[in-house]
């Protein structure tokens, strides 16, 4: 039997130990409750069931060329990283609880909360979160509990994925939440500043790069969230910080994002990974685990989980969250991937790819028909353009060549049903990027 | 065996209230420290801050638990003790001098009967 | 060791990026921009590798040696998922494919191993439907509390508390916290089950449900869940199952017969797939009918061609609780570790894991005070009260097993149990390890009678001995920030 290692003997002596039949075991369970047996096929053999998986990843096309992002892209990955992360002391250990045991996670956690407040210029990092959109659901709840208010500001171009889990998440809480649309591609100053209660306001949410691929500086908006005493949450997209301006220099209250694009892949879906920093004075109301340095016995550096009096087990209602773990194994693969590029490394891929990106924006927007949406804004890797009919038919038979040009965004902006958000990475070349526009010129 | 000093007052929660006038000083007994082990962090409550007889004044935290200290009287907070946010060991080594918490002003001197004289607590204790 | 950051020497480079094959420049406003890089560490390709394998040493996995972390269903993790993962057919895929027109016959196979193991989950676990995305056992538990939540708002019940039993994980009254409910907490009896005369006082019509886990914490199966249900349900309140225990009602029971409304199951645990240092896991989340509607989007259907499809039209539902369909790459796993199991594998995976854990209870009998004497499900729960009489506390009992190359039980819960030393071995370990770890265990209790002091001392043979963690907590060093 795979997987496990009694043999009939052993499982027989043992029971003989206990004096007991196998039945007996399961003695508790009254035989009213008891199922019949399970309608579940017969068990395979790793060779039977590598096949039948095999088959089944044959039956997706992964060899698009993909235009498509909306939060959640197509990066380059080194070898190092996997053949680091998949080390069995990693992936196979769970939570350190015991830290003599758990230095090289705990280490690991204290280097990746390190590089996030690098990243984005904030005081501390927590161990991380399941993914960006629950960390963007933990820090609004975050914010509720300093300010002690309950109403939340959220720009319309906040992810519309994120804005939905956002809904889920609060709906049962007595929550207010002002949606205020973005003004030609942008968090709209006036209608956020004009919503701003110094009595009620918990936060104001915004993102950068914003789902439309604009860039922003917050600054003006931290100064008034802080003015009426409320906070300022950033979701942010960690290869953009290697070149623009961070939640840090914003003056951003609690920073959040998506970080897949570290190193993942795409996995359909997950697992993602989340991150979550903020400012020191915060960090004993921030949800999550959290490593901390400190000294053993004789005075030599190690790491423990701290600051654990936040947290469920020992709060159990009164806890930062419900959360258990972290995404310790994501957040491995970000410190990893991160750490090969380096310094310099994380500056350059950035700039790529916003070379890359400006390309492709010219490129399509050269097409008769095609127009650029938002044109004054700066874009970073994504970029809005205007098809003279509904984008999704577009997409739709660009898909037949073996191309996903990008994401209609009328799924979530019925204004913009013309509307198609384009993605760039450094994966994309030259030529795939002017294949698109043959592509999409020929259909227009 | 846990210091109770005659000449305060004591709540069942391990509250110690030390009157003086108007005001009463508040804080958590030896029994109470003890029993958290190391503290590592204090929550302290706003001067000016109304509360209620019963309503949670201050969050006191160790590594392994997390404790609230409820208000053994009601009326307005004149006081916090931020040497204790600094400093939270005091608590552990002084907690009913140099690890007080919290000074109330008494909106209800009547309150202060209800609560526990040494000798009650020192039982209450004894049987926890 | 050094941190990364402490070995950074600049200029050294482990990646070279692509040249740009385009001849545009990025115009990006100024103002927009970041004034200098961030302050990443700059080491060669060798310098990362040699650097986190050193941290992996200082680490202890399933793969290193017995792990018995109660409540946590610590088996070995079969080497094969990762293969089947790794599977660029599967790495590959952008999750936004199936909401592009047309883009659903691009991901069929990722549609169709969702759609199996929704089935084969309904199957093992007696539910009408499941929802693949929530992203760890906890993330389950928000999901259900929050489908009660809508729930009772469409039928027009006003209802705020939720009744949690005092063996409960902590996550239990957190998810109901922020899920916006109050929590009463019931207490157990002396057998370590639920009170059922204190849970009939609490049953008022402000009980929206009732969370159970199912075999309880102490690792017993409670014979009244029914009984249970069926009160909780003429309140009309819903009975939500903590599935953490699964492992040890594979094939005997399951939790829709019993009469429970909601059930998550931890991939990670019952499924064996890796935990990753904590995380990424999964949390599947099932429902019995009534709650069907309520499930979040979306949901992977069949059409009479075959054909998967994404069923967004689902007016009722909670919304998202994660951005698409779970952690896929897990449930890739679970699915192929079910495939390789089977009806027949399933049923083992119970039977021994019931019977190992039984083993160590009965060995240890005479050595450690048991928080309940009677035959116990996946794991049992000890005490180390008696040692705790010479000063050996639960925790250097655990200390002292690390000296002896274990991975040490959970310790100090359930909270019910004095000095408690949980241990879940699982039905992967054989006799002989158990052997091993029930020697180390009778030492330790003789040691805690003849030698104290030595105890005390542990763990000796680790990296770095016990940790300052009140001095973590007092003077909070959390990250290396950059000097200037």
């Amino acid at each position: 039997m795979p997987f496990i290692a009694n043999t009939e003997e052993q499982r027989l002596a043992m029971l003989d130990e206990l004096g007991l039949t196998a039945e007996q075991l399961f003695d508790d369970i009254p035989a009213e409750l008891r199922c019949a047996p399970l309608r579940v096929d017969p068990g395979l053999s790793e060779q039977e069931v590598r096949t039948r998986m095999a088959g089944l990843a044959d039956r997706n096309v992964s060899d698009l060329i993909s235009f498509l992002g909306a939060g959640y892209y197509d990066h380059f990955v080194p070898a190092a990283v996997n053949a680091l992360v998949y080390r069995s002391e990693f992936y196979t250990a769970y939570t350190p609880y015991q830290p003599e045991i758990s230095q090289g996670t705990l280490q690991a956690i204290y280097e990746y909360q390190s590089m996030i407040c690098r990243l984005t210029d904030m005081d501390v990092a927590n161990a991380s979160m399941y993914d960006g959109g629950t960390a963007l659901c933990e820090a609004l709840t975050m914010a509720i509990r300093i300010s002690g208010r309950k109403s939340l500001i959220i720009d319309e171009s906040v992810s519309p994925i994120h804005r939905i889990m956002i809904q889920s998440y609060t709906d049962n809480l007595g929550i207010e939440r002002i949606q205020t649309p973005p003004s030609a591609g942008c968090a709209n100053r006036d209608r956020i500043i004009e919503q701003l209660n110094n009595q009620k306001t918990a936060a104001v949410i915004v993102q950068n790069p914003n789902f439309f691929g604009c860039l922003d500086d917050f600054s003006d908006l931290a100064e008034a969230a802080h003015a009426a005493g409320a906070l300022l949450i950033v979701s942010c997209y960690p290869i953009a910080l290697g070149m623009v301006k961070t939640p840090g220099a914003m003056n951003a209250d609690i920073v959040t994002g998506e970080g897949q694009c570290l190193g993942l892949g795409l996995n359909f879906g997950g697992p993602y990974l989340g991150f979550m920093a903020t400012r020191k004075k915060h960090v004993r109301k921030m949800p999550g685990r959290i490593a901390g340095r400190t000294v053993d016995r004789q005075g030599r550096d190690g790491f423990v989980l701290t600051l654990q009096a936040r947290e469920q087990h020992i709060r159990r209602e009164k806890a930062a969250s419900n959360i258990c773990t972290n995404q310790s194994l994501c957040a491995l693969t970000a410190l990893t991937y991160l750490s090969l590029l380096g310094k310099h490394g994380l500056a350059e891929l950035a700039a790529l790819i916003a070379d890359k990106t400006e390309y492709a924006c010219q490129k399509l927007t050269a097409i008769d028909g095609v127009k650029r949406k938002f044109p004054e804004k700066s874009i970073f890797n994504e970029f809005v353009i205007e098809l003279p009919y509904a984008a999704g038919e577009a997409v739709g038979r660009l898909i037949e060549s073996k191309m996903a040009a990008g994401f209609p965004l009328g799924r979530y902006y019925p204004e913009l049903e013309r509307c198609l958000l384009v993605a760039v990475t450094e994966k994309r070349t030259r030529h795939e990027i002017d294949r698109l526009a043959d592509a999409l010129e020929d259909l227009v | 065996m846990s210091n109770v000093p005659a000449n305060l007052r004591y709540t069942e929660q391990h509250e110690w209230v030390k009157i003086d006038g108007g005001t009463a000083l508040v804080g958590i007994t030896d029994f109470a420290q003890n029993a958290l082990g190391d503290i590592t962090f204090v929550e302290l409550p706003t001067v000016d801050q109304d509360v209620q007889q019963g309503n949670e004044l201050v969050v006191v935290e160790s590594t392994k638990a997390a404790s609230d200290v409820y208000a053994p009287l009601s009326g307005k907070v004149v006081e916090v003790n931020s040497a204790v946010e600094d400093e939270p060991e005091l608590i552990n080594a002084d907690p009913f001098n140099r690890g007080w918490l919290v000074k109330i002003k008494v909106s209800d001197p009547a309150q202060v009967e209800s609560m526990m004289s040494a000798e009650d607590y020192q039982k209450h204790i004894g049987n926890d | 060791m050094k941190l990364l950051f402490e070995k950074s020497v600049a200029g050294r480079r482990a990646s070279r990026i692509p040249s740009s094959d385009v001849d545009a420049k990025a115009n990006i406003d100024r103002r927009l921009l970041r004034d200098r890089p961030a302050e990443l560490p700059e080491l060669s390709e060798l310098d990362v590798v040699r650097h986190f394998t050193e941290l992996s040493k200082k680490n202890f996995g399933v793969d290193d040696g017995f792990y018995p972390l109660g409540s946590c269903t610590m088996k070995y993790n079969p080497k094969m998922a990762e293969a089947i993962a790794g599977d660029p057919g599967y790495t590959a895929l952008h999750p936004s494919l199936p909401q592009l027109p047309g883009g659903a016959r691009l991901v069929q196979g990722a549609l169709e191993v969702l759609y199996q193991t929704d089935r084969l989950l309904r199957e093992i676990c007696g539910m009408s439907a499941f929802s693949m995305q929530p992203m760890a056992g906890a993330h389950g538990e928000l999901t259900g509390v929050l489908m009660m939540a809508a729930y009772h708002k469409h039928q027009g019940n006003k209802k705020d508390t939720i009744l949690i039993p005092d063996t409960a994980h902590g996550t239990n009254p957190a998810t109901a916290a922020i899920a916006g409910f109050k929590v009463e907490t019931i207490p157990s009896d002396n057998h370590g089950r639920m009170d059922i005369e204190l849970l009939k006082n609490a049953l008022t019509d402000q009980v929206a449900g009732l969370m159970l886990t199912c075999p309880n914490t102490l690792g017993l199966f409670n014979h009244q869940v029914k009984e249970i249900c069926r009160m909780v349900r003429d309140v009309d309140g819903l009975i939500y199952c903590d599935g953490a225990n699964l492992n040890a009602l594979l094939g005997r029971c399951r939790p829709g017969d019993l009469g429970f409304d909601i059930v998550h199951v931890n991939l990670h645990k019952t499924f064996a797939t890796p935990h990753g240092g904590g995380g990424p896991g999964a949390g599947p989340v099932g429902v019995s009918e009534k709650l069907v509607p309520y499930l979040p989007i979306s949901i992977v259907s069949r059409r009479p061609s075959g054909r998967y499809y994404l069923d967004y039209n689902r007016p009722h539902s909670i919304g998202y609780v994660a951005p698409f369909y779970g952690s896929f790459g897990v449930i890739l796993k679970a699915y192929a570790y079910i495939l390789m199991l089977g009806g027949d594998g399933l049923m083992r995976v119970s039977e021994n894991a019931v019977l190992n854990a039984n083993y160590i209870r009965h060995k240890l009998k005479p050595y450690y005070d048991q928080a309940v004497d009677e035959v116990c499900k996946h794991e049992c729960v000890l005490s180390a009260a008696r040692q705790a009489k010479n000063g050996v506390r639960a925790f250097d009992v655990a200390k002292a097993l690390i000296d002896r190359g274990f991975h040490p039980p959970t310790v100090y819960f359930p909270l019910t149990v004095p000095e408690a030393l949980m241990i879940e071995p699982t039905e992967t370990e054989s006799k002989e390890t158990l052997d091993k770890f029930i020697d180390a265990m009778i030492e330790i209790a003789q040691l805690s009678e003849t030698d104290p002091a030595s105890l005390a001392a542990c763990p000796v043979s680790t990296p770095v001995d016990r940790l300052d963690e009140t001095r973590a907590a007092r003077k909070p060093d959390l990250a290396l920030l950059p000097t200037e």
